[in-house]
């Protein structure tokens, strides 16, 4: 049995990259604009219906398909949250959760209608390829997920942390009108957050599907890992999601290894509420009013 | 360099503002005294184009700015330190001097971040601190020295001397009159209405809404009888 818990860990952590990917997105668009996005789930949903069909239309490697989807992912959340979410909120912070939630009832629908609830994969010739990492073996797509995603973190931090819009991110996180003063743009930068938190889940929807399907419901399955992943690292932390979101792949593929596979997301929520029960405020939370 | 007329302005149904009219004139300090909730902060918000007016208009160097965002009221050469400060609590020092520039002058910002080091060398000891940390003092030299960092041509300061010791608001006096002299005209709302008077060129005093006196910042001073009823000295 020993000997399965090195291998099933290093697992976890692949998974885990891809929920704190999903993670990092959520917690970004919650941290400045202040807001739950519900649509997060369905934005992974069409991004990974976009991989699909870049694969099946286009013959793209889910992989390269990367440089498009993102992009096209970060106009498509900058623009909802410009013309859709920002207009029909009218700036009130409860209204943004009923816009975000009907967005997402719409995407799912809509998905429904046109691509109905098959399950669809993408068959790459390198899924079953493993890869020796020590005492496991994972397969090849596995291993450039994690790696993959935590660039895309490495990344993501660099942008918020040394660049000029970054810094203005930042400023826009907790103090607007000084920001305003300042003469940002701060509905401009809201939009650029969020087109960020959306290219997030796009990247997260190539590294997924070589090892994964997609149906119009997939997303619900990962927001709510991630909604966890952002309340356990504290709303709002960047390093708080990173760290919860590996966390959270170990303990769901120990669960797995020790419950059965069908348990494994078991250890996650129970995880969940005992780690709050002893530090409400998550990982990396501030510990405030 | 700034002419401001008939300026309504409110929050719901009421007007704060009614019918405000106001010009500044290249190298002055003006001040602009009033009880509180009178609506100082109401017409340097409707100025920096985060209040939109209900009537009236604002001209800034020649062209019209009257509910222009605020963004392109700084990029135009306005800025203005806010009541409370409002700097970049999770900011380094240096980060929010940096976003001072943003808009404005972005290219002359390693020269202008030297000066204002120099201008106040307790931030330059700081740089690396994070400016929620700050003591007061330190906070409102941050502001105005982010507000300073966009080179604008017109500076709102809006009550700088909140929360200071006296020695410290005896500072704060100095300053302003320095970087007058360096060539920025200033519009001053102070609760420390001699001081104020001290250093400005003219004042206004807002009351219910309109301003109920202007005139000399020295004529001010000298006259008892405003002094009394409008200054409640
Ligand atoms: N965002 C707002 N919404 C509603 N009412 C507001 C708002 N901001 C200010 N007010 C009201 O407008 C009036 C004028 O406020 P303002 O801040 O301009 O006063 P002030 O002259 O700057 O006062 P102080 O000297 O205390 O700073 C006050 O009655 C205040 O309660
Ligand atoms: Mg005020």
């Amino acid at each position: 049995m020993s000997a399965l818990i090195l291998p099933a860990m290093l697992g976890g952590l692949t998974t885990g990259a891809i929920y704190a990917l999903v993670a990092l997105g959520l917690t970004l668009i919650y941290g400045v604009l202040h807001i739950i996005n519900f649509a997060h789930g369905s934005l992974l949903m069409l991004a990974l219906y976009g991989v699909y069909f870049l694969h099946v239309w286009l013959g793209f490697d889910p992989y390269l398909a990367i440089p498009i989807i993102a992009p096209l992912f970060f106009v498509l959340g900058y623009a909802l949250q410009r013309g859709v979410i920002a207009p029909f909120s009218g700036g009130k912070e409860q209204n943004v959760l009923l816009v975000t939630l009907a967005l997402s009832i719409v995407f799912d629908n809509l998905a429904l209608y046109f691509w109905t609830s098959n399950t669809r994969t993408v068959a790459v010739s390198y899924a079953y390829t493993m890869v020796e990492v020590g005492p496991a073996f994972i397969p090849l797509p596995k291993v450039i997920a994690f790696f993959a995603a935590m660039l895309c973190a490495a990344i993501l931090w660099l942008v918020i942390n040394r660049t000029r819009i970054g810094k203005a991110i930042r400023a826009v996180a907790i103090e607007k009108r000084g920001a305003q003063l300042v003469g940002i743009e701060v509905e401009q930068t809201y939009a650029v957050c969020f087109g960020i938190g959306t290219a997030c889940v796009a990247v997260a929807a190539c590294l997924l599907i070589p090892t994964f399907y997609v149906t119009p419901q997939v997303g619900y399955a990962f927001v709510l890992v991630a909604f966890t992943t952002v309340v356990l690292g504290g709303m709002g932390s960047f390093a708080g999601a990173l760290v919860s979101g590996l966390l959270l792949g170990v303990i769901e593929a120990l669960c797995g290894l020790f419950l059965g596979e069908t348990l494994g997301q078991i250890g996650i929520f129970v995880a969940f509420i005992l780690i709050l029960l002893f530090r409400p405020a998550g990982l990396f939370g501030q510990r405030t009013a | 360099m700034l002419e401001v007329a008939g300026i309504v302005a409110g929050y719901g149904p009421m007007d704060v503002l009614q019918g405000v009219s106001m010009s500044i004139a290249s190298g002055e300090i003006v001040a602009v005294l009033g009880s509180n909730g009178v609506g100082k902060s109401t017409l340097n918000n409707v100025l920096s184009g985060i209040v939109k007016p209900r009537a009236g208009s604002v001209r800034f160097m020649g062209a019209d700015i009257t509910g222009a965002s605020p963004s392109a009221i700084v990029a135009a050469g306005l800025s203005q330190v806010p009541e409370g400060r409002r700097i970049f609590p999770n900011l380094t020092v240096r980060e929010n001097l940096e976003l001072g520039a943003y808009r404005r002058a972005g290219a002359r910002m390693k020269s202008n971040f030297e000066h204002i080091c120099d201008t106040f060398p307790r931030l330059r000891e700081r740089l690396g601190q994070l400016a929620g940390t700050l003591s007061g003092g330190e906070q409102q030299m941050l502001a105005i020295g982010r507000g300073l960092m966009a080179e604008p041509l017109l500076l709102i300061l809006d009550e700088p001397s909140l929360g200071l010791s006296p020695l410290m608001v005896e500072e704060m006096f100095n300053l302003v009159q320095r970087i007058n002299r360096e060539g920025l005209s200033i519009l001053l709302v102070e609760q420390n209405v001699v001081q104020s008077l001290g250093i400005a060129t003219r004042a206004y005093v807002l009351e219910q809404g309109r301003f109920a006196l202007e005139g000399a910042a020295a004529d001010m001073l000298a006259d008892p009888r405003l002094r009394q009823t409008y200054l409640g000295l």
